[in-house]
C-alpha cells in the first residue's frame, strides 16, 4: 500500500508552512522608506468620516511627492471596522508586521483611551487628529501620543456661553453617544453654561451604533429651548432627519456639538440641517487663503467639499512631514523623531493659526457656526470666532485638572434635571 | 467515539504541542500574538465543542462566559488594582455561577430550541456590557489591563506565550479527560439517543446541566486569558460575532474531535489577521472556507483526519493476503 497524504493534509501543511513565513516581519533595507500606518473605521457607521480621513491624510504626503528626509513614504491604511476593540488589533499588526515607524488615526474617543497602553508600552509615535479623548492630554497624558486635534470640551466650553449669552437659552436637553465622546463634549458644555445661568434639564444618550432616534426623541422634555446633539457619522443624519419628521424641528432648535453638522454628511443633508449651530476647530467654509487652498485641493482630488475629517488628518500628515524632514529622514531613532513631532509649528494650517500646548493639545481657534444654503449648496458658515482658546477653556490648568473628567453620571451630574 | 484513537489524530496531538513547545523563541513576536489569540479562542471552541461535538446541544452564547470574566478581569485589574490569584480565582468563579444560573433556563431545551435560548442569553449579557456602563464602560471599553504578575514577568509576547500554553494545556488535558471519562462517554450516548439513555436509568439533565456548567468553566479560562493578552475588553467581545466564530472554529475543526477547534481557531484567526492584509473581502474567503468545509469536509479537518485512520486500519480487499477477522493492526502495511 502506498502511503498517500490526503489533500487535507497536503493543504495544512502548505498553509501552516505559508503563514510560518508570511508572518515574519518586513524586512526594510537600511534605510528603505518611511513606513506609515493609518487606521480608520472604512467598513461601518462611520465609513464616510473614515474615507475623507484617509484622503485628507494622504493628500499631505502627495503633496510633499511622497517623501520626506530624503526617503520614500510608504503609507499602509488598515480598517478598524469596530472601534475601539479593532483599532488595537489592526495597531498592533501595523506595529509588529508592518514595523511602521509612525501611526496615525482612529476616529473614536473611546480607541485613544485603548490604544494608549499599546503605544506607551511600544514606543511607537501616534498622532491622533480626531479622536478628542481629552484625558489623554490632560490626567492621563501619553509620551508617544501626539494629537493635531482637540479636545471634545474644547470645542463646547466656549460653545456653552454662546449658547447661555448670545443664543439666550436657559433650558436645555443634552442627547449623545454614550461614550467618552458623548460624556466629556456634554460635560464641557453644561458647565460653562450653567455657569453663566443656564440649566441642563435632561440628558439622554445612545449607544455608537443607534439606528432609530424615535424613543429618544419621544422622551424629549417638551419645555426646552434648545437641544444639543452629540454624535458624527450615518447616526448625525439619522438624528437630523429624523428630529425633522417628528416636527421639533420647528419647535425647538437643534444644536450641536461640530460633528454633528460636519461636511462629511451636509452635502446629502437637506432642509433639515438649516439653522443648526454648531462649534468646532474648523469649516469649510472659513474664509482664508489657506483654507480656501486646501478646500479646493481637496474637492479636486476626492470630488466633495472639505470636512473637518479631511483636515485633521492633513495636518498630521503635514506634520509627520516636516518632522521627518528636521530629522533628515532618521526615524529610526525614535525619541528624537518624536521631539520633532512634538516641535512641528505649521503656519498655514487650514484651520488658522494652531499651537501645541504644554499638554500636547493644540490652541486653537473655535468657529461657531449655522449651517445655511449658499449658492444652492449647505455649508457651515462662520457667524462667531472665539480666538485661540485652549483646552482647559478660561480656567487655571491646574485647577481645572484636579476636576475629574467628565463621565455620564457624576461629573458633572445633572443637578437641574427634571 | 473516543478523540485520540488514531494513529493520526495521537500523531498530530503530538507534532503540535511539540512544535508550540519549540518553535516559539524562533517566531517573531506578530506571529506569536496571533498563536497567542489561536490558543485562547481553541480553549473556548473545545468548550463549545463539548457541549456541540459531544452532548449534541449547539450552543450560540458560550461568549456569555467568556465575557464575563474577560471583564471581571479587566474591573478587578483597572478598578480595583488586584493581583492575578484572586482576579483569576474570583472570574473563574463567576462563569462558573452565570454558567449554572443560564444552564437552568437552557438545558430544558433541545436542537434548534437550545441555540436560540444560548443565543438570547448571550445577548443578554452583550447588552449588560453595552448598556451598564458605569461598571463596563459601554462602548469605551475597559483598557489598561496589565499583564499578570505571576511571579516571573510576563510582558513579551514569548514568555505569555508560554504562560497561555501552560494554561491551554492543564484545560486541554482537563476535556480530555472529563470527554474520555464515564461522564463523557455518557455524554455520547445523550448525544445519540437522549430517550435511549433515560430509558436506561441515567439522569439525562443532570448530565447535560453538568457538561454546561464545565463548558461554561473552561470558556470562563479562555475569557481570563483574553483580558489579560489584550489589555482591552469591549462589548465586541460578547458580541453574536465572537459566538458565531467559536461555533464555526468546531465545524472547521471537527465536531466531536475536541482538539479540531485548535486547528479550527488556527485557520480563523490567521485568516482574520493575514487575508485581510491583502484584501479587503477577507469575510468573502472566510465565508467561502465555510462553505467548502460544510460541503467537502462534514466533520471537519480533523474529522476527516481520524477517518482516514481508522479507514487505515480496515481491511483491504485483497485476494492474495489472508487477513485476520478483525482486521489487520493499523499500520501495517499489507503486501501489493
Amino acid at each position: 500500500m502506498q502511503l498517500r497524504r490526503p489533500a487535507v493534509l497536503n493543504v495544512l501543511l502548505g498553509a501552516s508552512v505559508f503563514l510560518l513565513v508570511a508572518g515574519q516581519p518586513v524586512l526594510a533595507a537600511e534605510k528603505g522608506p518611511i513606513r506609515v500606518g493609518f487606521i480608520a473605521p472604512f467598513s461601518g457607521p462611520f465609513a464616510q468620516n473614515a474615507r475623507d480621513m484617509w484622503e485628507g491624510f494622504r493628500m499631505a504626503f502627495d503633496e510633499a511627492g511622497m517623501q520626506a528626509g530624503g526617503r520614500k513614504i510608504e503609507l499602509v491604511s488598515e480598517d478598524s471596522w469596530v472601534e475601539p476593540a479593532e483599532a488595537l488589533t489592526k495597531l498592533r499588526k501595523l506595529a509588529e508586521r508592518d514595523r511602521v515607524h509612525v501611526a496615525a488615526g482612529s476616529l473614536l474617543a473611546p480607541s485613544s483611551y485603548a490604544l494608549l497602553p499599546y503605544v506607551e508600552s511600544q514606543r511607537l509615535p501616534f498622532l491622533s487628529p480626531i479622536s478628542c479623548a481629552d484625558d489623554v492630554t490632560q490626567r492621563k497624558p501619553g509620551r508617544w501620543f501626539v494629537r493635531v486635534g482637540w479636545t471634545c470640551s474644547q470645542t463646547m466650553h466656549p460653545f456653552g456661553e454662546y449658547v447661555a449669552k448670545v443664543l439666550g437659552y436657559k433650558k436645555v436637553v443634552t442627547l449623545g453617544f454614550d461614550f467618552a465622546f458623548g460624556f466629556e463634549s456634554v460635560g464641557g458644555f453644561q458647565r460653562v453654561f450653567e455657569e453663566q445661568g443656564g440649566r441642563i434639564i435632561q440628558k439622554l444618550w445612545a449607544p455608537a451604533n443607534v439606528q432609530d432616534f424615535a424613543p429618544y426623541i419621544a422622551q424629549i422634555k417638551r419645555d426646552a429651548d434648545a437641544v444639543v446633539g452629540v454624535f458624527s457619522g450615518s447616526a448625525a443624519v439619522r438624528l437630523q432627519k429624523q428630529y425633522q419628521e417628528y416636527g421639533l424641528k420647528d419647535r425647538i432648535p437643534l444644536l450641536g456639538q461640530g460633528t454633528l453638522t460636519d461636511e462629511h454628511v451636509l452635502p446629502g443633508m437637506g432642509d433639515e440641517s438649516l439653522g443648526i449651530v454648531t462649534p468646532l476647530v474648523y469649516s469649510a467654509a472659513l474664509d482664508t487663503p489657506e483654507n480656501r487652498r486646501f478646500a479646493q485641493a481637496f474637492q479636486g482630488r476626492a470630488g466633495k467639499s472639505a470636512s473637518y475629517f479631511a483636515a485633521m488628518p492633513y495636518t498630521a500628515a503635514r506634520t509627520i512631514v516636516e518632522a521627518a524632514n528636521a530629522v533628515g529622514g532618521d526615524v529610526e531613532n525614535r525619541d528624537r523623531f518624536l521631539e520633532a513631532l512634538r516641535a512641528v509649528q505649521l503656519r498655514d494650517d487650514p484651520r488658522g493659526p494652531m499651537k501645541l500646548d504644554r499638554w500636547g493639545n493644540p490652541d486653537q481657534n473655535i468657529y461657531i457656526r449655522r449651517v445655511e444654503r449658499v449658492g444652492g449648496k449647505l455649508q457651515n458658515t462662520v457667524v462667531h470666532t472665539y480666538p485661540n482658546v485652549s483646552q482647559f477653556w478660561t480656567y487655571k490648568p491646574e485647577d481645572y485638572l484636579r476636576q475629574p473628567i467628565y463621565d455620564r453620571d457624576k461629573v458633572p451630574g445633572c443637578r437641574h434635571c427634571q | 467515539m473516543a478523540v485520540l484513537d488514531t494513529r493520526p489524530t495521537r500523531w498530530f496531538a503530538i507534532v503540535s504541542v511539540g512544535l508550540m513547545v519549540v518553535l516559539p523563541p524562533f517566531l517573531s513576536s506578530y506571529v506569536l500574538t496571533l498563536l497567542t489569540q489561536v490558543l485562547i479562542f481553541a480553549l473556548m471552541a473545545m468548550s463549545v465543542d463539548l457541549l456541540l461535538g459531544f452532548t449534541g446541544l449547539p450552543s450560540l452564547g458560550q461568549a456569555a462566559y467568556f465575557g464575563v470574566s474577560a471583564y471581571t478581569v479587566a474591573v478587578l485589574t483597572t478598578k480595583y488594582s488586584q493581583g492575578f490569584w484572586s482576579t483569576a480565582a474570583l472570574s473563574f468563579v463567576l462563569s462558573i455561577l452565570l454558567a449554572a444560573l443560564f444552564g437552568l433556563i437552557a438545558i430544558h431545551a433541545a436542537g434548534t430550541y437550545f441555540l436560540m435560548i444560548t443565543l438570547a442569553l448571550g445577548q443578554v449579557l452583550w447588552g449588560l456590557a453595552y448598556r451598564w456602563v458605569s461598571m463596563t464602560g459601554g462602548d469605551n471599553g475597559l483598557a489598561g489591563v496589565p499583564r499578570p504578575d505571576v511571579g516571573v514577568s510576563v510582558e513579551d509576547p514569548t514568555r505569555f506565550f508560554y504562560f497561555t500554553l501552560v494554561l491551554f494545556l492543564v484545560s486541554a488535558v482537563a476535556l480530555y479527560l472529563v470527554v474520555e471519562s464515564p461522564f463523557g462517554y455518557s455524554l455520547l450516548g445523550i448525544r445519540e439517543s437522549e430517550g435511549r439513555m433515560r430509558i436506561l436509568g441515567y439522569h439525562t439533565w443532570l448530565h447535560k446541566y453538568l457538561a454546561f456548567i464545565i463548558s461554561g468553566a473552561f470558556s470562563g479560562v479562555s475569557g481570563i486569558l483574553w483580558a489579560y493578552y489584550n489589555g482591552f475588553v469591549s462589548p465586541q467581545d460578547v458580541s453574536l460575532v465572537t459566538n458565531m466564530e467559536s461555533l464555526l472554529m468546531v465545524a472547521l475543526g471537527g465536531p466531536g474531535t475536541l482538539f479540531g477547534s485548535t486547528v479550527g481557531a488556527l485557520i480563523i484567526v490567521f485568516l482574520r489577521n493575514f487575508v485581510s492584509a491583502y484584501t479587503k473581502r477577507w469575510l468573502l474567503i472566510l465565508g467561502g472556507m465555510y462553505i467548502f468545509t460544510i460541503i467537502y469536509a462534514p466533520k471537519g479537518l480533523l474529522g476527516a483526519l481520524r477517518d482516514w485512520g481508522l479507514r487505515r486500519r480496515l481491511p483491504h480487499p485483497s485476494p492474495a493476503v489472508a487477513t485476520d477477522r478483525g482486521g489487520a493492526p493499523a499500520g501495517t502495511p499489507s503486501s501489493r
